[in-house]
């Protein structure tokens, strides 16, 4: 293989409204090479990889881009793809109802004056499939084909377009283990077809098997590129570039009360929603203490909201089974409102959606879960109901005029206040919190993570599931860490750094 | 000057405030009366002579009635297209039990409201448990009952009903004194009136307890005065004819009452919380599925009461019942503010969409205008309405 370089981007620079996502980035990609780019969720890998294949197009962002040797200047997807770089997302981007031809055509049809040849279109997408070893009819439709088959007709949809520079992201976070060894060996085999890869993962054992380079993003620089032949890369290598950083006073001290165990969740399996035969969390043990904060670490799509929520009142899964004991006694949570009535909150990742009506305003969000404890007779006391109001907006400090505004125009930490303050109104004694603090700013951090401090002190028990590790290490009296769907490690505010954190979280198995 | 300046500026705005936080309702008010001044000038006084105005009430009251059941279903963020259908079913299978069973009107109405209920739990069941679309379910709805209306009455009318029953739609309430002017009509309105005061001074009054801000105290008298004002012009017109119409009695009940559980209770709030979101809502602890079930189970009923006020009107079951009904009743949510997407609307403006394609109505045939262009201009105005709805609504987000 010749050391020519195929891919160079010079000192990216990439700002949103308000925050660095990319300050001066170096990447070379090697003709021919696997290049992984590391880092954990918000250091920028997205970014980058957005930077490069024109999502954001040429303008938006600072330094250049040099593709076989001439520097480019992508406006949109379209531009960068007919070079040959094509990117594959982490949601693939498949029409269900589609058949596989017509996927891998789309917007690329095979036609002959504007009608399409479906002969030319079958016999191609036939020769595809064979190229990334799918045996399936060209006329399956998406819908009937799993997702590991699914990742491989994106695959040949990118080889449709006579790809140089191949962009996976995250490409087995969703697949099993068989399907995740088949895809590797793909990508070996495009290696020796001169392709060159990058690959973004988190799964360090698929990056030390396949990868001839690694560089490390962390907080929007980056930080090295490490030859994965040269020197011994060891994971644990790869995990303090990719954790390196110290931390700030961005925690506010506490100590924790603990007392007696009030929640015990033993052997809890659920299966995927859709796909019955899929398990999404297998045999999961662990226990929650009074006034004790605790937190799940975990990288995305390792099993941290469905464990919660198949638990908040079986909001996510099927064929849910295992124990929870509640102090000392078994309880069941077969709907959300059993769950409310066991004491239990669930704060959501995603507050738009599952969080809020955003059409309504503060008062009737927050009175929403707690609505019995303003009624009498089924009649809502509206006085009540403002003063209810009025009360979780100093105390979770909202900065709003009044209750009366609409919730879909308050700010992320205003909002995420607002749901805050619905559950702490329903009076639970376990707040399971998703992500507390996604898209918010650091002040209302603060702010949030002063309350739950607050919440631990009145002897309510906080679970937090959070992807920064900064945050569960700066907050949490203990952790447990999530992968794949399993607890793969539990460890206490003592013994707990990013180093261990990170081990557990891409180690494959306990 | 300036702090001369300074507090009418002020008022202003909590003025402009309130308008502009109801722009809705009001809007459709203003609307409405617009439209009937513009008759009342084009018909040379005929729309508000007290027999039309009686009229009015008879020829809307079953569209009304079953606007307000449309209104909840639409705020959950479904449709219904069957009602009308469910109205001539029901209304046919009254007849069967009065006219040819001779069975006792009240027994024969409380059965057919009890039918209602299981027609709507039925369409309940496929929307909220095995979740198809309330589209598809209603749609299939409409051409069932339409076809079983037909197969229980083999094609042909039943007719006529009994005496008591007819008294639904054109019954009056009876009056004790043999004056010109109905007593009992002009002592209601001021019965009512008495009875809006001691609600709003009484509200006023707790809100004045948990210290909240009340308002304008000018503004507040001059909204009751108008209110008032409104109330007893209104039951004087009445009394002048033959006094009020049974049938308003019970669409003002259900009027309150509606209103009522949707402002005030927590049924009401479930409702508005899934029309608003669902997702969020079913992890608020709404029972989701549930709720929506039941305001089917409720259209159901109150598509038979509607049937029954037809059926009695006409004094007589036909095949063709009902027909186009339940868009004359979803026009009616539409004009009233309600949202296509769920989460938004109320009885209130409901009502007064109804009324406003009833006035319409009313008002083209007085003046002349033929079928084929009473329903091009219904048409527009059903547009213009919710065009005015969607403009103003983007304006509002856009200032705040």
């Amino acid at each position: 293989m010749s050391n020519n370089i195929i891919l160079e981007m010079k000192n990216i620079t990439k700002t949103f409204p308000g925050v660095k996502a990319l300050e001066n980035v170096n990447l070379q990609v090697k003709q021919g090479e696997i290049h992984a780019l590391c880092g954990e969720n918000g250091a920028g890998k997205s970014t980058l990889m957005k930077v490069l294949s024109g999502v954001y197009g040429y303008g938006t962002y600072e330094g250049d881009i040099i593709f076989q040797g001439k520097t480019c200047e992508f406006r949109d997807i379209k531009q960068s793809e007919e070079l040959g770089i094509v990117i594959i997302h982490q949601e693939l981007a498949l029409i269900p109802y589609l058949s596989i031809a017509e996927n891998i055509f789309l917007g690329n049809e095979r036609k002959k004056g504007g009608i399409i040849d479906w002969n030319e279109t079958l016999q191609r997408t036939q020769e595809l499939l064979t190229k990334v070893g799918l045996n399936e009819s060209p006329n399956t439709l998406i819908t009937n084909i799993g997702v590991g088959k699914q990742q491989l007709v994106e695959i040949a949809k990118a080889l449709s377009k006579e790809v140089k520079l191949l962009i996976l992201d995250e490409p087995t976070a969703a697949l099993n283990e068989n399907d995740s060894e088949n895809l590797l060996q793909l990508m070996l085999e495009f290696k020796r077809q001169g392709i060159s890869c990058i690959l973004i993962s988190h799964k360090l054992n698929e990056i030390s098997k396949v990868a001839d380079s690694v560089t490390i993003l962390r907080d929007g620089q980056t930080i090295e590129t490490l030859d994965m032949h040269k020197d011994e890369i060891t994971e644990d290598r790869i995990i303090s570039g990719m954790v390196g950083r110290d931390l700030t006073n961005r925690y506010p001290h506490h100590e924790s009360k603990i007392g007696e165990v009030v929640l015990e969740v033993k052997d809890w399996n659920v299966f995927h929603e859709q796909h019955a035969d899929r398990q999404m969390i297998h045999n999961a043990n662990f226990n929650l203490r009074r006034g004790e904060i605790v937190g799940i670490a975990g990288l995305m799509g390792s099993g941290r909201t469905e464990l919660v929520m198949s638990i908040f009142g079986k909001s996510y899964g099927k064929k849910i089974t295992g124990t929870l004991i509640k102090n000392g006694k078994p309880i069941t949570n077969n709907t959300v409102t059993q769950a409310i009535d066991n004491g239990f909150a669930y704060v959501t990742e995603d507050r738009k959606n599952y969080g809020l009506i955003l059409m309504d305003d503060i008062k009737r969000n927050i009175s929403l879960t707690g609505l019995g404890k303003i009624t009498k007779n089924t009649v809502v006391n509206e006085q009540e109901e403002v003063m209810v109001a009025e009360d979780m907006r100093g105390q979770m400090k909202i900065k709003t005029p009044n209750i009366l505004q609409k919730t879909g125009n308050l700010s992320g930490g205003n909002q995420q206040k607002v749901v805050l303050g619905k559950w702490i109104f329903s009076g639970p004694d376990i707040l399971i919190l998703d992500e507390p603090t996604r898209g918010i700013d650091v002040g209302a951090k603060y702010e949030i993570y002063t309350i739950i401090n607050r919440l631990a002190d009145e002897g309510k028990t906080v679970l937090v599931i959070s992807s920064e590790l900064p945050e569960i290490l700066g907050i949490c009296d203990r952790i447990y860490v999530m992968n794949a769907g399993r607890i793969t490690g539990e460890v206490s505010r003592e013994e707990a750094t990013q180093e261990k954190l990170m081990t557990y979280m891409t180690r494959s198995s306990s | 000057m300036s702090t001369l300046t300074k507090p009418e500026g002020k008022k202003e705005s909590t003025l402009g405030k309130m308008f502009k936080g109801n722009i809705r309702q009001y809007g459709m008010i203003i609307a409405l009366l617009f439209i009937m001044l513009l008759f009342e000038v084009l018909t040379g006084g005929l729309l508000l002579k007290p027999i039309n105005i009686t009229n009015l009430i008879l020829q809307n009251s079953y569209i009304l009635v079953l606007a307000i059941g449309m209104v909840l279903v639409i705020i959950t963020g479904h449709i219904d297209l069957s009602v009308g259908s469910i109205a001539a079913f029901v209304g046919a299978v009254s007849a069967i039990f009065m006219v040819q069973w001779q069975m006792n009107p009240i027994v024969a109405v409380i059965l057919s409201i009890v039918i209602g209920g299981l027609i709507g739990a039925w369409q309940g069941f496929w929307v909220a448990y095995v979740r198809i679309p309330a589209f598809i379910v209603t749609l299939a709805g409409m051409l069932l009952f339409r076809g079983l209306t037909m197969i229980v009455l083999e094609g042909q009318s039943i007719s006529p009903f009994p005496n008591g029953f007819q008294k639904i739609s054109s019954g009056f309430i009876p009056d004790f004194s043999n004056m010109a002017t109905n007593i009992v009509a002009v002592l209601a309105g001021i019965a009512l009136s008495i009875l809006y005061i001691i609600t709003e001074l009484r509200n006023r009054a707790a809100q004045r307890r948990y210290n909240f801000d009340t308002g304008s105290q000018a503004l507040f008298f001059t909204k009751m005065v108008l209110v008032v004002a409104v109330i007893n012009a209104f039951t004087i017109v009445l009394a002048s004819y033959a006094g009020i119409p049974t049938i308003l009695v019970l669409l003002f009940l259900l009027i309150i009452i509606y209103s009522f559980v949707m402002n005030k209770t927590v049924m009401g709030r479930h409702v508005y919380a899934i029309g608003g979101n669902e997702k969020a809502a079913g992890l608020s602890g709404v029972k989701t599925k549930k709720v929506t079930f039941w305001v089917f189970v409720n259209m159901g009923v109150l598509a038979a009461v509607s049937g029954l006020i037809f059926a009695a009107r006409l004094n007589a079951a036909t095949p063709r019942a009902g027909t186009n009904f339940e868009l004359d009743a979803i026009a009616a949510c539409f004009i009233g503010g309600a949202s296509a997407s769920g989460g938004i609307g109320t009885v209130f403006g409901a009502i007064i969409g109804g009324l406003v394609m009833g006035v319409l109505n009313n008002g083209m045939s007085l003046v002349g205008l033929g079928i084929d262009w009473q329903q091009g201009i219904k048409g527009l105005v059903l547009l213009l309405a919710v065009a005015f709805d969607i403009y103003n609504k983007n304006k509002g987000t856009s200032s705040v």
